[in-house]
């Protein structure tokens, strides 16, 4: 009988092979708390702004930067040694669009519910400077799948920011969770009010503020010198 | 393959041209084959919406059978509340005859039978805040009383204008009176002082507004007032 115990055929001796090597597992993860678009680099903030009000926008408008930054960045990357420099900037805004507008027209035809939902939010998706952002500092100097990853993880570590904004906007400003009721009608009996306060804009400021300063009351190296 | 020289005028305008070219045809295509989805889904909303105001609650692919059930018939009036043969009312699209001067346009009416009660359905089209708002009401047989309405927008801000398109606030213009006693017609306004906020009174001429959304709920009140006026010469007709 071997020494080493095999299950079907596998060895447990083999160091498991990862997926993503140590680099490329940054790039996904970076972008979620230390890297944050949002909250580090602040980028990204007008949209974050617009359509925190509810949970619902929040988490399709996340997924759809989602497969916008992954498709643009891969895109742009693909061309990289191609695209001429002057024109860079340019080139980027189309792709951005392009994208955008598929999603929309694919949304409208197949999700009509979900693009009714979406409407201007997706639109939106074009002014977001993080996917520029994005394209210009990783994707013009990196391979696809690298880029694709940076892509998911910045969209990731936005929509993250944005969800949450938007759980505590709908929570104390509608008393709702998307969509649907969840402080009990007791509590309004008992003289609790919907802070209408928290629907508008400057709340949003005020939330992504108080989740930057959590942030980096945990995270000490974020905090920059003077 | 060589390294190829990305700075010099020519590339840059054989590279440009070539993304235009590219992207509009891959645009055109996406667009063109979708179209006819994309078509089928507007009309069944049509549909649906115009179903709802008159209590008939459905999906969307449904609405097509319902409709044929319940849409008797539907005409397109002139200003002076003619019927005009020409024009197809459903295909009618307000957001291009609002454009026009008020004497060239057309207004569509739809009416509806539900349980042999008969109801006269108006589509509307005005302003919100940010862009577009639209929607449909129904009037009882009295052709003075609402049956229900339907509002939808383009662009109002999620949580505050957006909040049209809630049933809460739908249900509303539920048996609200557009006329006064002496049969003027009055409309109905969204206000913020309303003496009724259980909106009991359907006599008041009165439903209530949505906080943070003045702009649009004075947009909601403005296009009923608008649209309703255009088909007063048509029901004076019927009335006679």
């Amino acid at each position: 009988m071997s020494k080493k115990p095999t299950l079907f055929f596998i060895s447990k001796n083999l160091k498991p092979r990862s997926l993503l090597s140590q680099s490329e597992r940054k790039l996904l993860v970076d972008p979620l708390d230390d890297d944050n678009p949002i909250t580090v680099q602040v980028l990204g903030i007008c949209s974050a702004l617009a359509i925190t009000v509810q949970l619902r926008p929040a988490v399709v408008m996340a997924i759809s930067v989602v497969c916008v930054m992954a498709a643009s960045n891969m895109i742009i990357s693909i061309f990289r040694n191609l695209i001429p420099s002057r024109i860079r900037i340019i080139v980027q805004l189309v792709v951005v669009a392009t994208m955008v507008i598929l999603v929309d027209q694919i949304l409208r035809a197949f999700a009509y519910d979900v693009s009714k939902e979406l409407s201007i939010f997706i639109g939106l998706i074009i002014t977001n400077c993080i996917v520029m952002g994005r394209l210009e500092a990783f994707a013009l100097g990196n391979g696809v799948w690298r880029s694709f990853l940076d892509g998911v993880g910045n969209a990731l570590g936005y929509g993250l920011i944005l969800i949450m904004v938007a759980f505590f906007r709908e929570l104390f400003g509608s008393g709702n969770l998307m969509g649907i009721q969840v402080i009990p009608d007791f509590i309004y009996h008992l003289g609790y009010e919907n802070n209408g306060f928290m629907l508008f804009s400057p709340m949003a400021l005020i939330t992504v503020g108080v989740i930057i300063w959590v942030q980096r009351a945990r995270n000490r190296k974020l905090v920059e010198e003077s | 393959m060589g390294k190829v020289n990305t700075e010099t005028n020519g590339y840059t305008l054989f590279f440009a041209s070539a993304m235009v070219v590219v992207v509009a045809a891959t645009l055109a295509f996406t667009a063109s084959s979708l179209k006819e989805k994309q078509d089928v889904n507007i009309r069944q909303e049509k549909m649906q919406n115009i179903l709802s105001t008159i209590g008939i609650e459905t999906t969307r692919p449904e609405a097509e059978i319902l409709y044929d059930q319940y849409i008797v018939e539907h005409v397109s009036l002139d200003g002076n509340g003619d019927v005009d043969p020409n024009v197809d009312a459903f295909t009618l699209d307000l957001a291009i005859e609002t454009k026009k001067p008020i004497t060239e346009q057309r207004f569509p009416l739809f009416k509806g039978v539900v349980d042999g009660e008969k109801y006269y359905i108006i589509p509307l089209r005005g302003s919100g805040l940010w862009d577009a708002i639209w929607g449909y009401i129904a009037l009882k047989e009295d052709r003075k009383t609402l049956r229900g309405a339907v509002f939808d927008h383009a662009a109002e801000t999620a949580g505050l204008g957006a909040e049209i398109t809630q049933p809460w606030f739908m249900e509303q213009f539920d048996d609200e009176v557009l006329f006064d006693d002496n049969n003027e017609f009055i409309g109905i306004k969204l206000t913020k002082t309303n003496n009724d906020p259980g909106n009991t009174d359907k006599f008041d001429f009165e439903v209530d507004a949505i906080s943070g959304a003045t702009i649009t709920g004075d947009g909601v009140s403005d296009m009923i007032i608008e649209r309703m006026q255009h088909y007063l010469p048509y029901f004076a007709k019927l009335n006679e």
